[in-house]
């Protein structure tokens, strides 16, 4: 539903069917709406027959990359005399993303029954939610639920009575957006400063403590009881023409709309109409300017390539720009677009670990440049500076946060470069146009 | 949230807290992957972390106190002075400056007395700082109080905010 609102009809809730009933949060109120069944069904069957079940559903990660989710499973082997590991990525920290926490406040039993059986598939008998430290409700409902679970002997040395162990741990991150990049995620579990790993190896060859290891999103965990309950083929069928990206996914809407919220959409949903009629558009009186769909990491639209696009993973890339997280930030005719890309390139130099060069100091550096603009005393030559400085902060780094900060940069200067040019003082804009 | 000043309050981690440390480092294989958690709880017992307490942990976890001092500096959540009783944080990220987050941050800074940002008031209650993105951009602007959320804050709400905090 579009928490806070109410459901709009063209929604699907299902991960977000119980946001907003308090009852849904305690194990008792959990199970009289369904939950654990899936759990102990899982556990009654082998560990393949789930990541099967998982993989013919089609579900692929909601955390931003989009992998699919039983593949990702697949590549844990089993009974090869290591520990393994999941870990559930909670560390949510995108700008313009908020619906893990709605998750985890709302429906916390979902996640850990989620949690639980990723744990059961991999062969992994502990399990760790790591959320971000600024998430504080979420944190207590998530870890009252874990406790809740362990009473009833959901989780521990025999869960639900199968023989099978299984352990959850609550891990609160400290204030550092790149712990939710899944190898700088296992350096904080691990105790260490959270900077990324170079890979590979990948996580499932040498991940958390240096043993194969699964890193998901809460909200693909989320989903799995329900494709355990319902099918496979149920969850297949939630399509829109697009039989590579299928499921609901809930889209988190914020900036200057009519109702900014979380809805869940049947992936493939037309984003113009998702705009206009679900989330009512720009306030009274204004027009929709510019529009990240998929959180800050992604490029931006204008108003136009956004109404005709098409919300799943490949309908995001046709339109030049990518589904991410879901988090979808609209920007309206008051806004200034270089003051916003400024803000969000402030943003990535503040979280950069700064291992990498190019990217401590790229973002800086393109932050002092946007400031600079912003403050009418930027030149022409700036903006071929920050494009520059962005080419060499795609795909030359360990992870792809310069990648992040280059993204909103360059879509901004090519779709919006006549804002840029208007703050440019006009004395050096007669200059810089002799220079040239 | 108790707030000592004192740097040499004594050892953090003894009696129950001591149990509560070793309860954590039971979760993993390592002892040094009970770090975070511990900084959390020398924070909430003491209000900040502490160079005595860093050497301390260290010392209990089997790590250096270089290394603690590495990972306190990296995550912006661990105090390393003393802040106001009430530590405000506003998110000011685009989602929320695109709804004013900005005059949330003005007005905030005027009514606690701070003046400005990352200061702490003179009478010791308030220190406001900037946050980067909280996770609740639908609900613009989000401040957190200390551990408390608050949605949807607007320049007008901020006096009946601060008039509930001691």
């Amino acid at each position: 539903m579009g928490y806070p609102h109410r459901p709009h009809p063209r929604e699907t809730p299902v991960l977000s069917a119980h946001f907003g009933d308090p009852d849904a949060r305690s194990l008792t109120g959990w199970r009289t709406r369904g939950g654990y069944v899936a759990l102990e069904r899982a556990l009654g069957q082998t560990p393949g027959a789930i990541v099967d079940e998982v993989k013919a559903s089609g579900l692929r990660g909601r955390g931003g990359a989009g992998f699919p989710t039983g593949i990702k499973w697949s590549f844990m082997r089993p009974g090869d005399g290591k520990p393994h590991y999941l870990c559930c990525n909670a560390d949510e920290s995108e700008p313009g993303t908020f619906k893990d926490r709605e998750i985890m406040r709302w429906t916390p039993h979902a996640l850990v029954e989620g949690v639980a059986i990723g744990a059961y598939a991999i062969g992994a008998t502990t399990a760790y939610i790591y959320i971000r430290g600024e998430f504080t409700e979420p944190l207590q409902r998530v870890e009252t639920a874990v406790r809740e679970a362990y009473a009833a002997g959901i989780l521990g040395a025999d869960a639900m009575g199968s023989g099978h162990r299984i352990d959850v741990h609550v891990h609160r991150g400290a204030g550092a957006y790149i712990c939710g990049e899944e190898t700088a995620l296992m350096n904080s579990i691990e105790g260490k400063r959270g900077n990324p790993r170079i890979k590979p190896p990948f996580p499932a060859v040498a991940g958390l403590f240096g043993q194969p290891t699964t890193i998901n999103n809460v909200e693909s965990l989320a989903a799995v009881p329900h494709i355990l309950t319902r099918g496979a083929a149920w969850y297949q069928s939630l399509q829109l023409s697009n039989p590579k990206s299928v499921g609901t996914k809930l889209f988190s809407v914020c900036g200057n709309v009519a109702r900014p919220g979380n809805y869940e959409m049947v992936l493939g949903f037309p984003f113009g109409e998702f705009l206009e009629d679900v989330v009512g558009g720009a306030p009274t009186g204004r027009k929709i300017k510019a529009v990240i769909p998929g959180g800050s990491s992604v490029p931006m639209l204008t108003r136009d390539e956004a109404m005709g696009a098409v919300m799943d993973y490949e309908g995001m890339i046709a339109a030049g720009t990518m589904l991410g997280s879901g988090g979808v930030i609209v920007f309206d005719d008051s806004q200034s677009i270089p003051r916003m890309v400024a803000r969000l390139a402030r943003f990535y130099a503040h979280e950069s670990c700064a291992q990498c060069s190019q990217c401590r100091e790229g973002t800086a550096w393109t932050t002092r440049i946007l400031e600079r603009i912003c403050a009418g005393e930027g030149t022409y030559a700036d903006l071929d500076t920050l494009l520059d400085i962005a080419d060499n902060m795609t795909g030359k780094t360990i992870c792809v946060l310069s990648d992040s900060c280059a993204a909103p940069v360059v879509s901004g200067l090519q779709k919006f470069r006549h804002e840029f040019e208007a703050l440019i003082p006009k004395k050096q804009n007669t200059v810089a146009v002799a220079a040239d | 949230m108790t707030h000592e000043t004192t740097a040499d309050a004594g050892p953090v981690f003894i009696g129950t807290i001591r149990e509560e440390l070793e309860a954590i480092c039971a979760r993993y294989p390592s002892r040094q992957a009970a770090l975070l958690p511990g900084l959390w709880i020398i924070q909430r017992e003491r209000g900040w972390v502490s160079p005595a307490a860093m050497e301390e942990i260290a010392g209990l976890l089997g790590c250096s106190a270089a290394h603690v001092k590495g990972v306190v500096t990296f995550y912006t959540m661990y105090h390393q002075h003393p802040v106001g009783r009430h530590f405000i944080q506003v998110c000011t990220t685009s989602p929320c400056g695109a709804c004013g987050a900005d005059d949330v941050v003005r007005t905030l800074l005027e009514k606690t007395g701070c003046g400005e940002l990352g200061v702490t008031s003179a009478d010791g209650r308030f220190t406001v700082i900037e946050v980067e993105c909280l996770g609740a951009c639908g609900f613009a602007t989000p401040i957190m109080i200390n551990d408390e959320f608050h949605e949807s804050v607007t320049p007008a709400r901020v006096p009946t905010i601060l008039a509930q905090l001691k």
